[in-house]
């Protein structure tokens, strides 16, 4: 096939923003807008499935790899997936219209420009995942932050300034010393295609700073503790959708960047680093969950949760076995659906009481009855209770931890204990109890689009829950592939 | 004789500027008249330099170059020149300072930046430096009944007057050490046992990092570029350093390449602190001219970062750098000169409050240069710092990539305050709706090719590539 279809995707959200800048009316018409807004971003859907569909799910190659020249001897332009990436791509095509539909509820001024950010975000993350280039990576990887900096700053709470601006220097300042590391590497190799490098080699004394350069930015995106200071800032200041972007795909970039850059390019490396990132994981598994206890907030109980399952992540890509990278995979794709669902859910609350805190809510069950029954749902989800799809994350990844060193993987099943006592001691004081706020009384449950919405994602939860396979077949083969080349090079090392 | 027309360009300037000064002596208020000849010198003098744009030509028993190298620079002044004239016009003519003599004596400038360009002499090149840096004092003090740009004029001309005296110092030392004044016979005669010229080639970067104001030879840049009138800060921030910067090429190139681990060191050290200062000091400024000035110090630190590499990959970074900086400064120029409230311009950053509710076209392009000079990808302020860093790292110098990274993170600090006080705040004042089409026009130019570099940046390198073979 030579038609462009990775460009055309990453292109078309884009094209749908330079549409509604163009024909702008000055009437202010906002529905049209999100009708061009919402047709982009279903039809990128669209396409991101056909893409599922049409991928070849049993080749470990890059497929739909495209190729061209871009800065004249130095830097060829290369897109192209493997069986990880095209989740994440259709992770990502499938949360933006949620957004674009939620935000008509909350979003009340500006809504064209919001519109414009978000579709702009999309094309950068769409990019990011379909990069097989370290610069072209870099590129789509930094370009997020401006509209996300803009999401945060323009729509955002009342703290919003100071949260835009420590999400934005917290993230640049990781990166740019991932930029002297892509450029170290071209001088190294010769090339910054990713594959190139897979193949030729990067000599293992280089390899030790360079893991650590690339894990500085990685490190502040996924965070880990202890960078992830600007998550629950940018969290609860952000506005719904921007959180749900946030969450459900910004943080997932980084765990993606480990899986594809840190394993393939510095096996070496990533082998000696192991216990620094196991332990950051354990910290962060244990840590944030007892801070996330104390929250009075929803959204930053929500976020300190999201740094606790994200140690998961990091603990299960560094076991290097099957289990432990397909469930922190899994686990990933599951948060993305789970968190971002339970930050939507926050935002139908908020937009009725415009209060975040715990205390002003208890006894919804009485008044919300559906609102309660999907919230039960992404709150166990969370926990990871069998049948949700966080269990099958959370299974998989201690799986692998269970073969790779006996005591994390106790102190990452205590996290989940943790876990399941912050989420129901959440929905306890939230939902449970007698309705004494009299304030709550004139709340209606979920209107129209915020049901559809929130029932799909219960259903997808639910489903991926019981038949975890419909992922899982996808990134067999790739993982296969990851696993073998990575032990491949270890040992090639040690013989040399 | 037919090689005097690889010296055309400079006599037709030369001759149309004494041209041009009769009919504004003759003829009162005639300051439109002249500026519009001048559009027309400026676009024919482009033309006559691309139609031999490729040729390389001695003159003038060596002392006069003309190749790739300084036809580059030629037309980037001249169309950094062009835009600055386009985007003041208004401005000079609502402040009454629309004096003919502005446009002739920024031309007078220009011709001494070609000739600076093109000396391969070091007599020469003391003429054109000297040629630009008097019509420069007479530019900043052009506002004559303004205390403030009497000030920027004076202080300027005294500290100018210095430099050009050690630089003319070292050039005597370097001449009695080599034994001539052309260019190449002292790189023949410029070599690490002749400590002499070492002597020298540290009063000729003194002088050089003044007129580009490299830290620590910039004191009086915040204080000229606050001082004079804003339009001719526009051409302060712009132009005379795209030719500083092709004099530094050349000099590291030519006369001091035996040097190079002499000048090396000075000159990382001067790139570092330029980096930093321009980071740093920037963030306590409420004075949007003076922030440029900041901001204008820190990007010459880049470009000096590239030419402090000493290969042929560091002196192109350094020029894909100023280039994209022009554009850059000449959006943010345009963006300048449309803050105009109640017929007054303003200068302060918390003028620009809120604007984005009224302006949104002005806010947007602003939004994209600010990113762009912080250099986040997409935009070409990035790609700028990237062939920077490439050429940085190629040479192995990793301390300087690392500090000047961590500098961009600080400068990006100040960057997103603007965009936070155009964006953030909600306060609702507005600017008067003008409609200038020079300036809306520049505004588009700038921000549209900084948008959309990402999608060809070979474009760039592919001009530079041919120059730099020397």
């Amino acid at each position: 096939m030579n038609f462009p279809i990775l460009s055309s995707i990453t292109l078309l959200p884009i094209l749908g923003a330079i549409f509604i800048i163009i024909f702008n009316n000055k009437t202010n018409e906002n529905k049209n807008v999100i009708y061009v807004s919402l047709f982009t971003s279903v039809v990128t859907l669209f396409l991101a499935i056909f893409l599922w569909y049409v991928f070849d799910k049993s080749s470990s190659e890059f497929q739909f790899v495209e190729e061209k020249k871009w800065i004249s001897g130095y830097i060829k332009f290369k897109f192209g997936i493997d069986g990880i990436s095209i989740l994440f791509i259709v992770l990502t095509a499938f949360i933006t219209p949620i957004c674009i539909i939620s935000c008509v509820n909350s979003v009340k001024n500006r809504l064209k420009e919001f519109l414009i950010a978000i579709l702009v975000l999309e094309s950068f993350m769409i990019g990011v995942f379909c990069s097989l280039d370290l610069v072209i990576f870099y590129l789509f990887f930094e370009a997020g932050l401006i509209p996300m900096f803009l999401i945060i700053g323009i729509w955002g709470g009342p703290k919003r300034v100071y949260a835009a601006f420590k999400f934005f220097l917290f993230t640049l300042l990781g990166s740019v010393l991932m930029l002297v590391a892509i450029i170290s590497i071209y001088w190294i190799t010769g090339t910054t295609d990713v594959t190139e490098i897979f193949s030729k080699k990067i000599p293992a004394e280089y390899q030790y700073v360079l893991w650590l350069a690339f894990f500085s930015s990685f490190a502040v995106k996924m965070p880990m503790w202890p960078v992830h200071t600007w998550l629950p800032d940018a969290h609860v200041e952000a506005p719904t959708a921007g959180s749900v972007i946030l969450a459900a795909i910004l943080l997932k970039m980084a765990g993606y960047g480990f899986l594809r850059f840190s394993i393939g390019m510095f096996p070496v490396a990533s082998e000696y680093f192991v216990p620094l990132v196991f332990t950051l994981s354990i910290i962060a598994i244990i840590y944030t969950s007892l801070v996330a206890l104390m929250q009075e907030d929803m959204k930053k109980l929500i976020a300190y949760s999201s740094v606790a399952h994200m140690g998961f992540v990091t603990l299960g890509i560094f076991t290097f076995t099957k289990q432990g990278i397909e469930g922190s995979i899994f686990q990933m794709l599951s948060h993305g659906l789970i968190s971002a669902a339970l930050f939507l859910c926050v935002g139908v609350v908020y937009d009725r009481m415009h209060s975040r805190l715990i205390s002003s809510y208890g006894g919804l069950v009485n008044i919300l009855p559906k609102y309660s029954l999907v919230f039960a749902i992404f709150m166990l989800g969370a926990i990871g209770l069998p049948g949700t799809s966080g269990f099958v994350g959370e299974i998989l990844v201690l799986l692998g931890a269970f073969q790779k060193n006996f005591l994390v993987a106790i102190l990452a099943s205590i996290g989940v204990i943790l876990g399941a006592a912050y989420m129901l001691w959440l929905y306890k004081r939230v939902i449970f109890g007698k309705l004494e706020k009299k304030e709550l009384n004139e709340l209606k449950d979920l209107n129209l689009s915020e049901g559809a919405i929130l029932f799909l994602l219960a259903g997808l939860t639910l489903f991926l829950g019981f038949y975890p396979n419909l992922i899982l077949d996808t990134i067999h083969v790739s993982v296969d592939r990851l696993i073998n080349d990575y032990q491949m090079n270890l040992i090639l090392n040690t013989v040399k | 004789m037919e090689n005097i027309s690889f010296f055309l360009p400079e006599i037709f300037l030369a001759v149309s500027i004494l041209m041009t000064l009769m009919i504004g002596v003759f003829l009162k208020n005639s300051y439109v008249l002249v500026t519009s000849i001048i559009y027309g010198i400026i676009i024919t003098l482009i033309l006559i330099i691309l139609n031999s744009f490729d040729n390389s030509f001695k003159l003038f028993s060596d002392s006069f170059v003309s190749n790739p190298f300084t036809n580059f620079f030629k037309i980037l002044i001249l169309i950094g020149t062009f835009f600055i004239l386009i985007i003041t016009q208004n401005f000079i003519k609502e402040t009454k300072i629309n004096y003919f003599e502005y446009s002739l004596v920024l031309l007078l400038s220009v011709l001494g930046m070609f000739i600076m360009v093109s000396a391969n002499d070091l007599i020469l090149f003391y003429l054109g430096l000297e040629l630009q840096s008097l019509s420069l004092y007479i530019l900043a003090s052009l506002d004559r009944d303004n205390l403030k740009s009497n000030e920027a004029g004076l202080k300027y001309f005294i500290l100018s007057s210095l430099a050009s005296g050690l630089l003319l110092y070292g050039c005597s030392i370097l001449y009695g050490f080599s034994g001539s004044t052309n260019f190449e016979i002292i790189r023949l005669n410029t070599n690490t046992e002749n400590i002499g010229t070492i002597f020298a080639m540290v009063f000729i970067l003194v002088g050089l990092a003044f007129k580009v104001s490299a830290v620590p030879f910039h004191m009086w840049t915040p204080d000229v570029y606050e001082g004079a009138p804003s339009s001719v800060t526009s051409f302060f921030a712009v132009v005379p350093k795209i030719a500083g910067v092709a004099v530094f090429i050349r000099f590291m190139q030519i006369p001091f390449s035996e040097i190079t681990e002499q000048w090396q060191p000075i000159l990382i050290f001067i790139s570092l602190a330029s980096m930093i200062l321009g980071a740093v000091a920037a963030i306590g400024q409420s004075n949007i001219k003076r922030l440029i000035a900041y901001s204008s110090i820190g990007h010459i630190g880049f470009v000096l970062a590239g030419i402090s590499t000493s290969t042929n990959l560091g002196y192109s970074s350094s020029i894909a750098y100023i280039s994209v900086y022009v554009v850059m400064n000449l959006g943010m120029f345009a963006c300048v000169f449309s803050m105009k409230r109640q017929g007054k311009y303003c200068e302060n950053l918390n003028d620009l409050s809120g604007i984005s509710k009224h302006h949104p076209i002005l806010s947007i392009s602003l939004l994209v240069i600010l990113f762009s000079l912080a250099g986040i990808p997409p935009l070409a302020g990035f790609f700028a710092k990237f062939y920077i860093f490439i050429a940085v790292i190629e040479s192995k110098m990793y301390t300087l990539a690392i500090i000047g990274l961590l500098s961009t993170v600080i400068s990006a600090f100040y960057y997103l305050r603007i965009i936070k006080i155009i964006y953030f705040e909600d306060t609702n004042k507005s600017f008067d709706q003008t409609k200038n089409l020079g300036i809306s026009t520049t505004l588009f130019l700038s921000s549209l090719i900084l948008v959309t570099f990402f999608l060809y940046p070979s474009f760039l390198n592919t001009i530079i590539e041919t120059l730099i073979v020397y």
